[in-house]
């Protein structure tokens, strides 16, 4: 398979994006560089959410705490960042997350309880957590964390929070998926009983799976609080918004297939979606009716794919 | 030669057979953990436990095992209904605005309406489309918020009102049980004989336990899911009804709290996630657990935050010791 062939979901993404990028231009012709930034900060949290669901999806799992996490890391920095500052804070906040998500992911190996269950059951314990921390919305965000995201850098139209995105998951996602690790996440998710015969420690890789959802779940609670400003205990939509991605992004469900790439090019377009509809000055409601029309349509539409391209296979 | 025949019964670990016990009747320990956490309720503030209480934990435990029969029927093919909740509420809110419009009944009939076009949504999604149950739910109770938000604009000035026979149904008592136990002895008995004496039933638990073997031997899958769909929507609808004469106060989010909640009732009751295994009786009792949970969180006076993360450990160790218990090796 050539490299086009093997990205062909993923390149059909982001022409569809282009594509959206230009129907916005057309319905407002002043959507420009302050445009896009804007887009790019408000996908910001979507993003880490979406690529955390992305790699336990790719293991074969499935996680259903992330928004939770999310709010416990972003409550955890903004706490830290009263006493100290921003820079240990932050590190503090990605060691939490990343703990958090190896704990979901011991659980899922030790219990052996169906991980949808176990990560139902610690949706409810991290919500909880992140009410513990911090009961109403409250702490700051230093101020170059909130200019760390606004804006663009090196060129007019390349916003900071978009290279943001690409910077931390380039800087986590690559090693990994080069390393032996990443060889066995992928052999777990495509078929765990030949990956374990084949001698993947398969509890270990699944639990570190789990862990970098945790440490992508952190990077997303850290952009929510550079976003908002403020820690905010109460769990956000990013759960349904993440699976959308994930599945608009070519990652199929049951693991093994997809990348990261494919679903954070999914958050943009269904960002951009939504801005669309906004200055068509459509009514917000209709926006979600849109929006879970669409995540339903394109996996639908995906199926089919599937299902083609085995009968002509051989 | 005698070696490949199996071993008599007298070398089984006491605990293992304990464990295929249970795993043949999953309601009786279930059962006895109930009754434990009565106990340890009974305890904790002494007198608590009365008729009247019984009655009030039975009445809260209502809607939450009608959802989780929704739960426990599409859990038995393999699937799941995530749009149970917004369901729920969907045809709450449509009754609670309809009826001073078109009277109580046809309101009624409107609300189930919305169930079943859910229903036949999701099951065109699962059955022809064959999208995942998780991802096909997730996105029509999308959708139905979407839909119930832009209704709501609508209807906003006509006012709500609640039909007296939901309000009967919800909060009325008949020899100090709840009146909600009309609708759902009946209920509970169709699905129970739904799930045990039909054929429908069976092919649910063919479909979740092999699907390409279910289908080999003939059976239609896509007429089976279609069918189990719009009755879990169905079931949601009138779990709606019941709720909204229990709350009262009809809102955008009125059952939404129960989605979780009710699959967590239906797996600690035994229901396997992956098809092929589940009962009805034992989500009931899942959740009574639940409530007779919650109600003890209450009562130690925790902040919300301990109480919430602690009704998820809870949870998760009820399913843990029951995949222990259960398992045979």
């Amino acid at each position: 398979m050539s490299l086009v062939q093997r990205n062909a979901w993923t390149l059909g993404l982001l022409v569809l994006f282009v594509v959206l990028l230009g129907v916005t231009r057309a319905i407002q012709p002043g959507f420009g560089v302050s445009g896009l930034e804007s887009l790019a900060r408000a996908a910001l949290p979507f993003a880490f959410a979406t690529a955390a669901m992305a790699v336990v999806v790719i293991v074969g799992g499935i996680d259903l705490s992330v928004a939770s996490m999310m709010a416990v890391c972003s409550v955890t920095a903004a706490v830290l960042m009263q006493s100290m500052g921003g820079v240990p804070a932050i590190l503090i906040t990605l060691a939490v997350g990343t703990a958090m998500g190896l704990v979901n992911g011991a659980l899922i190996v030790l219990t052996r309880v169906p991980d949808i269950v176990v990560t139902l059951a610690m949706l409810f314990v991290w919500q909880g957590t992140a009410l513990l921390i911090l009961a109403s919305p409250g702490g700051t965000a230093t101020d170059w964390m909130r200019s760390a995201i606004t804006g663009s850098v090196i060129v007019d139209g390349l916003p900071k929070a978009l290279v943001l995105v690409a910077l931390v998951v380039a800087v986590v996602w690559v090693p990994v998926k080069r390393s032996k690790l990443g060889l066995a996440i992928y052999a777990t998710g495509s078929d765990e009983t030949a990956a374990y015969r084949s001698g993947v420690a398969v509890g270990r890789t699944r639990t570190l799976a789990y862990g970098i959802a945790g440490l992508f779940s952190a990077c997303g609670g850290l952009g929510l609080l550079a976003l908002t400003g403020v820690g905010e205990p109460v769990p956000g939509p990013y759960l349904l918004a993440a699976v959308a991605s994930v599945v608009l992004g070519g990652v199929i469900l049951g693991g093994g297939i997809g990348g990261l790439l494919g679903p954070i090019i999914a958050v943009f377009i269904l960002r951009i979606i939504r801005t669309i509809l906004t200055l068509a000055a459509v009514d917000p409601n209709v926006t979600t009716i849109v929006e879970g029309t669409i995540m339903v349509g394109v996996v639908m539409f995906g199926a089919v794919l599937v299902l083609r391209s085995r009968g002509a296979g051989p | 030669m005698s070696d490949i025949h199996p071993k008599p019964a007298e070398h089984v670990a006491p605990l293992v057979r304990l464990g295929r016990f249970l795993k043949d009747n999953p309601v009786i320990p279930l059962i006895g953990f109930l009754f434990a956490l009565i106990g340890i309720l009974e305890l904790m503030r002494p007198g608590i436990v009365s008729v009247f209480w019984a009655g009030n934990l039975i009445k809260f435990a209502i809607p939450l095992a009608m959802l989780a029969a929704a739960q426990v029927l599409t859990m038995l093919t393999g699937g799941i209904d995530l749009s149970v909740g917004i369901v729920a509420t969907c045809s709450a809110f449509v009754t609670a605005t309809l009826t001073p419009l078109i009277g109580p009944a046809p309101a009624m009939l409107v609300a189930m309406g919305t169930g079943v076009i859910v229903g036949l949504v999701n099951g065109f999604g699962v059955a022809i489309a064959r999208v995942h149950p998780l991802i096909m739910t997730l996105g029509t109770g999308l959708i139905a918020t979407g839909c119930l938000q832009v209704y709501q604009r609508f209807v906003i000035s006509t006012g709500t009102d609640i039909p007296a026979v939901l309000e009967w149904l919800g909060t009325g008592r008949s020899w100090n049980l709840p009146n909600g136990l009309f609708l759902f002895i009946p209920f509970a008995g169709f699905v129970l004989w739904l799930m045990r004496y039909t054929g429908f039933g069976r092919l649910l638990f063919a479909l979740g336990s092999n699907e390409k073997a279910a289908k080999l031997s003939g059976v239609r899958s896509w007429q089976v899911l279609m069918a189990l769909y719009v009755l879990s929507g169905l079931i949601a609808a009138l779990t709606g009804l019941l709720y909204l004469g229990m709350i009262r106060a009809p809102s955008l989010s009125l059952a939404v709290p129960l989605m979780l909640p009710s699959v967590a009732a239906a797996v600690i009751g035994g229901t396997s996630i992956f098809g092929g295994r589940g009962s009805f009786a034992g989500a009931m009792v899942g959740a009574l657990i639940l409530r007779v949970i919650d109600t003890m969180l209450t009562l130690a006076r925790m902040p919300e935050g301990a109480r919430i993360a602690l009704f998820g450990l809870i949870i998760l160790a009820v399913t843990a010791l029951y995949v222990r218990l259960s398992e045979t090796r």
